[in-house]
Order: structure tokens, then C-alpha cells, then sequence
């Protein structure tokens, strides 16, 4: 790609913008959200088109006019929503738009065929062509979306954060099924936030600051440190503050706790003042707790005590008993995308008279306080950014002056200005009270064991729906945790 | 460039807001001034638009509730039989000797208790209102029928008849009968609720995204019931109204009539997604398809003219709507 310009209106997305990437290579594309790397990501794919530059594929001019376009031409995308028909099965879902006929009906056998080499060549035997996509994990569903590029006779695939909604052992696979790919002579241009990954898997990498390249280079001779300098343009010393912490009383403790999902049992203790952070597998159970300590989902037996409180949950209780929640589906259930900030910000805590002059001035407040990038209170949320969305999320929870915090994934899919922030926060509000006011207490669940590690005091594993005991951050690591996470100790 | 993001910034809600009716009353001007310029004089007196109040005032009384179920991301397809029930419960109190102030209440409470129904069984049952709302659509009118007997019950003339009758020349100084004041009083009541308090928000929240509704601790169930109810409350009110109209109450009225209360709130800029309505707008949409109605049985066009004239309206002035959406996202 050379010279790409793009413009939004008076918005510069893109400009001139250039990198190229060989066979069988993985190139990556870093940078804060709104950067530009979806905008570029989407001319390549043919999503959108340029004002100015040019596209080469294989030394010709590539001007693809829309994705079938593109696909057909090897140029296969996978974004972090998969866009996958969960009803269908692996093969309807591969062959889908492009299933040979003849006389107007499918031609089975020649579906199977492709199929199942499609399949081979990601090696994953437990991948069937007739199981129903919704009966699959995520991370084998987004390995039905790499064989439906395969199945095109894909030349790039190009994927999206494909690592946010996956756990350390399924990135392992996923990164061993990059590596063959990449032996195939396929090559990928990897987007991610997390550099770590970026380091172990990419071979060279751009990084896009405000539309422009901001650096670029060879994974092996760039440290992490180097890489976020390009990103932020400034050092970040200290990605997770730390203050001196003082626990004070216990405000929330569980017994022998389960649900009628995965969780099968849990017991902690969480005083004000500190942060428990809850590390385990997607899908151990981890947002079931939360969930259930919340009343958003029926308790099967056990008991939640915050503070003196020990009957029945409902959310609207737990915020009269101020306990906030935050969801990891931030789209779907933490925010009403199509809301205003105002809205959002005030909704768990609205009088029986509401006064639209005070919502926004409510909101102007967090606005500031939490410097949410926007047009004002009345703009939607939909049209924030993913870390200025987390922000109103939490906010909502400030305005309400919750005293217990239950976070899931606070950080999931933001940028790392936004993440340092939430960070910042979180300290903020464990180890500085306001005047007067006893300390928050926070209960975090995250992926992101460096993050849990950095602003955590204790830390608990979740592992098939059992909480492990919570142990102090000092008395662990990233391998410990791993380790028991998966069930190995 | 600071000046206009200040403003929208301010007072996006209420400029959106606004911008959402405005496109339905250029509509109600354009078809009224199309009509006017090409249908007979007697189109442009003042007595053919106390007409149109009158005749609009049934559905946009049910409108009203209505406009609180789609905001809510739900639908009620029981109004037209909640309005025939309660002609014939207003009827037959009125028989057995109830002063008129009670019979209509009781239609009024009859139309309150299908709510309860509609509202219970989508909240406990956890049935879509879709299908809910279809099965009480004939359960409702069934009960009509069998309470009537299956003919219409003649009731002695009260003030009632004279709540939605054209204004006799003493009473000119109302301007419009007391059954539209009604409608414009509930109207204003409707959106002061939607607008300034909790249980306005907590519509609007539901409707946008249940699953965050929930999580901040907004009782859904309740604030569905709540919404159930007083939409068939409306829609009793609405047969309330259709009573004065025929003197009778009749069973049978009103089949079909949910779907021009539908039409009045979408065409009114309310959004079958949830989140979006507005009160204002369902009553413009409301009058809109009385003009058309009006207009084009003036200009002696047949019945089916006005049918396709009606159904065409519905599908452009809803794809303007989402056109201008698209432009302006």
C-alpha cells in the first residue's frame, strides 16, 4: 500500500500512509484506536475506497470496489465481531455466497471437498463440517472464519485484534495456525493492541499515530517499550500506579456461593481499600460470579453479604446498597449505544422527577473529570470511541457513588491512553478517598494477567466454575497463575 | 464551529427530538395544503377540520399508548378489540341503569384489565409481545362478542354521545369538541411523563437496550407491566371515544384499527428497534392518514383509491425517515 490518503469530511483518517508486506510474512499494524488502522485495513479490503494513493497485490495495481471483490481476489478480512450465521453449520458457513450449483442445487460433494481441505490445512481435527457454528467455542468459531478465507484460496488474510475474546492456551493455537499459514506462503497483516502478542508473532510491524506512520521496523530488534513511544508519541512510566493502600472493613464477603450456569463455588472476602482482581479462562465462571453477586442471575445456594445486607439480590437492590457493575459486553448490556451520554451516565440513578438541564449538567461534570472525548452530554454514545464508552460506563457508576466496584474486563478493547487512565482510576479510588468518605473497594475480573498483576493487592483463579483461594499479588506471577488457571495444580 | 457544538452539544437530546417531528408536520402541511390546492372548497372550512379532530381523535388517543409500547421496543396488537369491548361494557352499564360517568370508567377499567393481562403474561411468561398481544387481539374481541351477544347493544343517549358529536352553535367557544381537548390534554400529560420523569427514562432505556435497562437495577417487568396497562388503558379511553361516535356499543368496530395506530406511531417517527418515538409525532401521524382520509372521500375518490393512498404514505413517509437517518449518521 503506498501514499494512502482518506478524508472524513474535515476529519484527516488517513494520510499518506504506506507499508508493504512479503509472502508469507506476518506483518503488524499497531496503534491507539482511531489511529487509522481499521480505516486502512478497510480500503485494503475494499470496504470503503481512497482519496489518494495506490494498492499493489502481487506488483498490480489492486483497486478492489467492494469485499466480494477483494475476497475473490485473496484478500480475506476476519474482524474481532465474527460475522459468522450462528444457526449454520462449519460447511454452510464456509461455502456461504459462493456455493457451487448446478441446475440451483448445491452441489454437496463438491462442497465437502473443498471444505474439508479448507479444514486440513488449519488442522484442527474437532472442527467438523456439520456442527452447528453455535455449538463451537468462540475461539473455533473464529477458526471457522480463517477456513472460509482458506476455502477462497486466500493470499492475505488480514485479522483484527483476533486475540481479544480469546484465552492464553487458544491464542497458542491460534498463533501455531498463523505460523503454518505463514510456511504456506499466506500473508497476514496481524492488528492488535496487545504488543506482547505483536512481539512473539509478527515479523516487522508500522505504527499508526493520528493517521500517519508513526514507526515501523522489525519485531526482533524493537523492544515493547520502543514500540508504545511510537504509539503514544510519549513515555508511559507508569502504566499501573500503585499507591500505599490501606484495607479497612470488609464490605463484601461470599460463602460457598453457586448459580446455575458454570459457577460452581465461590468464597471471597473483599475489604474497602483494596483490589481483588479474579484471573481464569473465558468461560470458568468468572463473569457467572459476578453476575450472580450483581442479581442478574438466580442464585443456586450460598450467600452474599455486603456489608450487613444478606437477603435476596436484584441490580436494583445492589445499587440501593451501592455496588455497581460493569459489563464486559459493552455494546450489548453495559451501555445503550444509541442513548446520550446523559442518559447513559444518570440511568441507575434518576429521581422520580427528572430534570434535563441537571442531567446535563451531571454529565459535563464526568465529562471533564474523566476528560470523555465528545460533542457534549446530548451526543449518543454509539459515536464515542471504545475507551471514552468505557469511560461513561464507569462514570455512571461514579455518579452513583458506589462503594463496591465489580469490573469485568475494564479494559477489553480500549486503547492504551485510555487503559493508563482506567488504571489511574481505579487507584484513585481504592487508596484516595474523598474527604470524609471511607476507600472503594474494586473486584476486577480480567484476560489480562500483566494488568491483573500490576494494579491488583490480591488475586483469586477461576478455574471450571471453582474460585480459588485469593492470594497476594507478591506471592504470585503470570506462570503461577496460568498454571492454575488450567487446572494444573 | 465552537458556537454550533456548543449548542448541540447542549440540547442534542431535544434537537433530535425535534428534528424526529418535524419531518412528520412538513408531511401533515404538505398533505394538507396538496389537498386544499386540489380537492373542493368545503376541504378548507373550519368545519372539515373539526371533522378531522373528530376522526382522529380515536386513534390518537390509542396512539398515545402505543407510542409508550414501541418506544419500549414492544407491540400491541390487541387495541382494536380493546376499543370494541369497551363500547359494549360502556353499553351495557349504561343499560343496567350506571351513570354515565361510571360506564364510562368501567370501559375505561376494562381496557386497564387486558393491559394487566397483556403485561402479565409477557413478563411471566416470557412470550414476545407479538405473539401475546395476537392471541388476546381475539381473546379481547371474543369477550365483546359474548358479552353482546353477538349484536350491538343500544344504550339510552347520555352527555357521553356528546363528547366526540360535532359542536352545536352554542358552543362554539369550545372550538373543538371536548373528546379531542381530552386527547390533547393526555397528550401533553403523556409527554411531560416522557420527558421529566424516572419512568420516562426508564421507557426509553428499556426500549434502547433491555439487557443495560436491567443492569441498572430499572425494574423491566414492572415498568412493562406498567406500559401493557396503560396502553390498553389509552385504548380503552379510545372506545370511550368510538362509543360517543355511535351511541352503540358494538362488538365488531375497530377490527384493524391497531394497524392505523401503528401506522400513526411509526409514521410519527417511532422505530420498531425501541428507543425512538415521540408523542407529538404519533398524533401528526395520526392526522396525517385522516387528512388523506378526508381528502380523498371529498374529492369522491372511492374507498380502495384511499386504501392504496393510505398504505403508500405509510411505506414513503418511513423511508424518508430512515433515508434522513442515514444522511445525517
Amino acid at each position: 500500500m503506498s501514499g494512502i490518503s482518506k478524508r472524513f469530511g474535515a476529519t484527516v483518517a488517513l494520510s499518506e500512509v504506506s507499508f508493504s508486506a512479503a509472502p508469507g510474512e506476518v506483518y503488524a499494524l499497531i496503534g491507539e484506536n482511531g489511529a487509522g488502522k481499521s480505516t486502512l485495513m478497510k480500503i485494503l479490503s475494499g470496504a470503503i475506497t481512497a482519496d489518494a494513493g495506490q494498492i499493489f497485490l502481487d506488483g498490480n495495481v489492486f483497486q478492489p470496489k467492494n469485499p466480494m471483490e477483494a475476497r475473490l481476489s485473496g484478500v480475506v478480512m476476519i474482524y474481532q465481531e465474527l460475522s459468522l450465521a450462528p444457526h449454520l453449520s462449519v460447511e454452510d458457513n464456509i461455502m456461504l455466497g459462493m456455493e457451487p450449483t448446478r441446475l440451483c442445487l448445491v452441489r454437496r460433494g463438491e462442497v465437502r471437498k473443498t471444505v474439508e481441505k479448507a479444514l486440513a490445512q488449519l488442522d484442527h481435527p474437532e472442527i467438523r463440517p456439520g456442527v452447528k457454528v453455535s455449538d463451537l467455542a468462540v475461539a473455533a468459531q473464529q477458526l471457522v472464519e480463517i477456513g472460509r478465507g482458506l476455502a477462497l484460496g486466500c493470499r492475505v488474510l488480514v485479522l483484527d485484534e483476533p486475540t481479544s475474546s480469546l484465552t492464553q492456551k487458544d491464542i497458542g493455537k491460534l498463533f501455531q495456525i498463523i505460523t503454518e499459514l505463514k510456511n504456506q506462503g499466506i500473508t497476514i497483516l496481524y492488528i492488535s493492541h496487545f504488543l506482547e502478542e505483536v512481539k512473539q508473532i509478527a515479523d516487522r510491524f508500522t505504527v499508526l499515530r493520528d493517521g500517519a506512520v508513526a514507526g515501523e521496523g522489525e519485531t526482533e530488534s524493537n523492544s515493547i517499550e520502543q514500540m508504545v513511544h511510537m504509539m503514544v508519541g510519549r513515555q508511559i512510566e507508569e502504566l499501573y500506579p500503585r499507591s500505599s493502600r490501606t484495607p479497612g472493613d470488609t464490605i463484601l464477603q461470599l460463602n460457598d456461593l453457586a448459580g446455575f450456569n458454570k459457577l460452581e463455588q465461590a468464597g471471597l472476602t473483599l475489604r474497602r481499600g483494596e483490589v481483588l482482581g479474579i484471573a481464569g479462562l473465558v468461560g470458568s465462571g468468572r463473569t457467572d460470579l459476578l453476575r450472580a453477586l450483581f442479581g442478574l442471575d438466580r442464585v443456586k445456594r450460598g450467600e452474599i453479604k455486603v456489608g450487613a445486607y444478606l437477603g435476596p439480590a436484584s441490580p436494583a437492590r445492589r445499587w440501593m446498597q451501592s455496588m455497581g457493575m460493569l459489563s464486559e459486553d459493552r455494546a450489548g448490556e453495559g451501555l445503550a449505544v444509541a442513548m446520550s451520554i446523559a442518559d447513559n451516565l444518570t440511568l441507575s440513578k434518576l429521581k422520580a422527577l427528572v430534570r434535563p438541564s441537571q442531567q446535563d449538567a451531571v454529565s459535563r461534570h464526568w465529562i471533564s473529570e474523566l476528560s470523555i472525548k465528545c460533542q457534549g452530554p446530548g451526543q449518543k454514545v454509539a459515536d464515542l470511541s471504545g475507551g471514552n464508552q468505557q469511560k461513561v460506563a464507569l462514570g455512571r457508576m461514579l455518579h452513583h457513588e458506589v462503594d463496591v466496584l465489580l469490573l469485568d474486563e475494564p479494559t477489553r478493547g480500549i486503547d492504551v491512553a485510555s487503559k493508563a487512565q482506567v488504571y489511574k482510576l481505579i487507584d484513585d479510588l481504592v487508596s484516595r478517598p474523598e474527604k470524609g468518605r471511607a476507600a472503594k473497594a474494586v473486584l476486577m475480573v480480567s484476560s489480562y494477567l500483566p494488568e491483573l498483576l500490576g494494579i491488583c493487592d490480591r488475586i483469586a483463579v477461576m478455574c471450571r466454575g471453582r474460585l480459588g483461594e485469593a492470594r497476594p499479588v507478591a506471592e504470585t506471577n503470570e506462570h503461577k497463575l496460568m498454571l492454575e488457571a488450567t487446572g494444573q495444580v | 464551529m465552537k458556537n454550533s457544538e456548543k449548542s448541540k452539544g447542549k440540547r442534542a437530546f431535544s434537537i433530535g427530538q425535534w428534528l424526529n417531528v418535524i419531518g412528520p408536520v412538513l408531511g401533515l402541511v404538505f398533505v394538507f395544503v396538496l389537498f386544499s390546492a386540489i380537492g373542493p372548497a368545503s376541504f378548507r372550512t373550519g368545519r372539515n377540520l373539526e371533522t378531522i379532530a373528530r376522526q382522529t381523535a380515536i386513534t390518537g388517543t390509542a396512539a398515545l399508548g402505543m407510542t409508550l409500547v414501541i418506544i419500549s421496543a414492544g407491540i400491541d396488537l390487541s387495541v382494536g378489540s380493546v376499543i370494541a369491548l369497551s363500547t359494549v361494557v360502556i353499553a351495557v352499564l349504561l343499560n343496567l341503569g350506571v351513570p354515565p360517568l361510571l360506564a364510562a370508567l368501567g370501559g375505561v377499567l376494562a381496557g386497564v384489565a387486558c393491559g394487566l393481562v397483556n403485561g402479565g403474561l409477557i413478563t411471566r411468561l416470557k412470550v414476545v409481545p407479538f405473539i401475546v398481544t395476537l392471541g388476546t387481539l381475539l381473546v379481547v374481541r371474543g369477550a365483546a362478542k359474548g358479552i353482546a351477544h353477538e349484536q350491538k347493544v343500544d344504550a339510552p343517549i347520555t352527555w357521553l354521545n356528546s363528547l366526540l358529536a360535532a359542536l352545536k352553535p352554542d358552543k362554539h367557544w369550545m372550538i373543538l369538541p371536548a373528546g379531542v381537548w381530552l386527547m390533547v390534554a393526555l397528550a401533553v400529560l403523556v409527554w411531560i411523563m416522557l420527558r421529566y420523569t424516572k419512568l420516562g427514562r426508564h421507557i426509553f432505556a428499556l426500549g434502547s437496550n433491555e439487557n443495560t435497562a436491567r443492569l441498572c437495577g430499572v425494574p423491566t417487568d414492572r415498568v412493562k407491566l406498567i406500559i401493557y396497562t396503560l396502553a390498553a388503558g389509552f385504548a380503552g379511553l379510545g372506545g370511550l371515544m368510538q362509543f360517543s361516535r355511535l351511541t352503540v356499543g358494538d362488538p365488531t368496530v375497530a377490527a384493524g384499527l391497531e394497524l392505523d395506530v401503528i401506522a400513526a406511531v411509526v409514521i410519527g417517527g417511532g422505530s420498531f428497534n425501541g428507543g425512538e418515538g415521540s408523542v407529538l409525532g404519533s398524533l401528526v401521524g395520526a392526522l396525517i392518514m385522516t387528512v388523506i382520509r378526508s381528502g380523498c372521500s371529498q374529492m369522491g375518490l372511492p374507498n380502495w383509491v384511499q386504501e392504496i393512498v393510505t398504505g403508500s404514505i405509510i411505506v414513503i413517509a418511513v423511508a424518508l425517515d430512515r433515508l434522513r437517518r442515514r444522511r445525517s449518521a
